[in-house]
């Protein structure tokens, strides 16, 4: 059967389309937190599930490129931002999953993950700041500290995750943000210590720098190192050790400073 | 020991929370890291060395977080990250750093020699219990001519 130019050139839509699908999968997961090898995992296997069976991808945490065969030519998405969004990451490999037995059709995968991407954070700011505040509190504990010093370092956990949230909204830099809320974090601490109203300063102080520590991050370092990703679990091993070095370095501030 | 337990699990829940985990799961976060910290704790209660005692937890809690992962179909980094956060030793690394600012060089660099050696046998855990995950793994993707992975 002789092929004519129209259907050629509908498949080449529908290809571009299946790599544009794949790469804003990917984009997603990426940017919410997924480790990369699960990452290029989805993308192929979502690229199977539509006939792509040879599809390529290569992602390292700032960039994805993929392609639908070895020759078809690769395209790329670039990764700006990094955050945590397990939600997000959650979602979108059901969605994978689901096109990978079948269930969903090009165009409702598409819909779906557009669905996704609008999508805003699970819970609203507020509730967020509570959680950290309550999981410092709670670690507060776990490490032998006393409760009298359970409020001060909720005070201190909330409002420096809170800084951190707030600053590195203004100033789109990881690394002074977090050296900031560590500050913060420091300086509360001390003052509840000096008027009397807590007694571990340092106990309260590891307690409330726990939701800035960079867990997921080292999870996912690990993970990637093992599955041969070695770019990116460097990459991302890099970035825990910055963002500890922050920590650090807000902390040493409160203490040489006062 | 119920402190322990109740601030564990209210910690990882919180936490995973933070991450945005969804809500239905929240508590399954919760009881993966409560569940590695009861271990934690009762080892290093027995007298036994804390770098043991880290990789048996972060060993335990990456086995739980693959069965979780499975039942509730949910990637694992979900679980495993709540499980993992406890046992990161930012007490010994605070200690480092305020000895360092101190000016107590050979105290700081043992306080963090021994928050490296933790890390790594976090990732030493995660790792081990990677080589049991190959027994039980995803089937590979077929590359059929229809392409449908089954």
């Amino acid at each position: 059967m002789q092929r004519t130019e129209e259907q050629t050139a509908r498949e080449e839509r529908e290809n571009d389309r299946i790599v544009e699908i794949c790469l804003l999968a990917g984009k997603l997961m990426l940017q919410n937190g997924a480790e990369t090898y699960r990452v290029e995992d989805t993308m192929t296997r979502m690229a199977a599930a539509f006939g792509a069976a040879d599809a390529q991808s290569y992602v390292t945490p700032t960039g994805i490129w993929f392609s639908r065969g070895e020759d078809d030519p690769a395209k790329m998405a670039r990764i700006y931002a990094r955050s945590t969004d397990l939600r997000k990451v959650t979602l979108v490999n059901a969605i994978s999953r689901q096109a990978a037995e079948g269930g969903l059709s090009l165009s409702e995968v598409q819909e779906r993950l557009k669905e996704v991407e609008a999508s805003k954070v699970a819970y609203p700011p507020w509730l967020q700041y509570l959680a950290a505040a309550l999981s410092s509190g709670c670690f507060l504990m776990m490490f032998q500290g006393v409760w009298a010093d359970f409020l001060p370092a909720m005070v201190a956990g909330g409002a420096g995750y809170a800084a951190a949230v707030t600053v590195h909204r203004f100033v789109p830099l990881k690394f002074f943000s977090e050296v900031l809320a560590a500050f913060l974090i420091g300086l509360i601490a001390m003052l509840f210590v000096r008027t009397g109203y807590g007694q571990q300063i340092d106990k309260i102080i590891i307690g409330s720098v726990m939701p800035l520590v960079p867990g997921l991050l080292i999870t996912n370092a690990v993970r990637d190192l093992m599955a041969g990703h070695l770019v990116s679990g460097l990459s991302k091993g890099a970035e825990a050790l910055l963002t500890a070095f922050a920590i650090g370095t807000g902390i040493a501030m409160v203490f040489s400073f006062f | 020991m119920t402190v322990q337990l109740v601030t564990s699990f209210i910690a990882s829940a919180a936490f995973s929370l933070l991450f945005n985990v969804p809500r239905k799961i929240l508590a399954q976060c919760g009881f993966v890291g409560m569940l590695g910290w009861a271990l934690y704790i009762t080892l290093t209660d027995e007298g036994i060395d804390s770098v043991i005692a880290t990789l048996a937890a972060s060993f335990f809690v990456t086995l739980i977080s693959q069965i979780f992962a499975r039942m509730f179909k949910t990637p694992i980094i979900v679980f495993s990250v709540s499980g993992i956060i406890p046992l990161v030793p930012g007490g010994l690394a605070y200690d480092a750093m305020r000895l360092f600012v101190e000016g107590d060089y050979s105290l700081a660099l043992q306080s963090a020699a021994r928050a490296l050696l933790i890390s790594g046998t976090i990732a030493m855990g995660l790792i081990f219990s990677e080589v049991t995950n190959v027994f039980f793994k995803r089937p590979p993707l077929k590359r059929t001519p229809s392409g449908k992975p089954h």
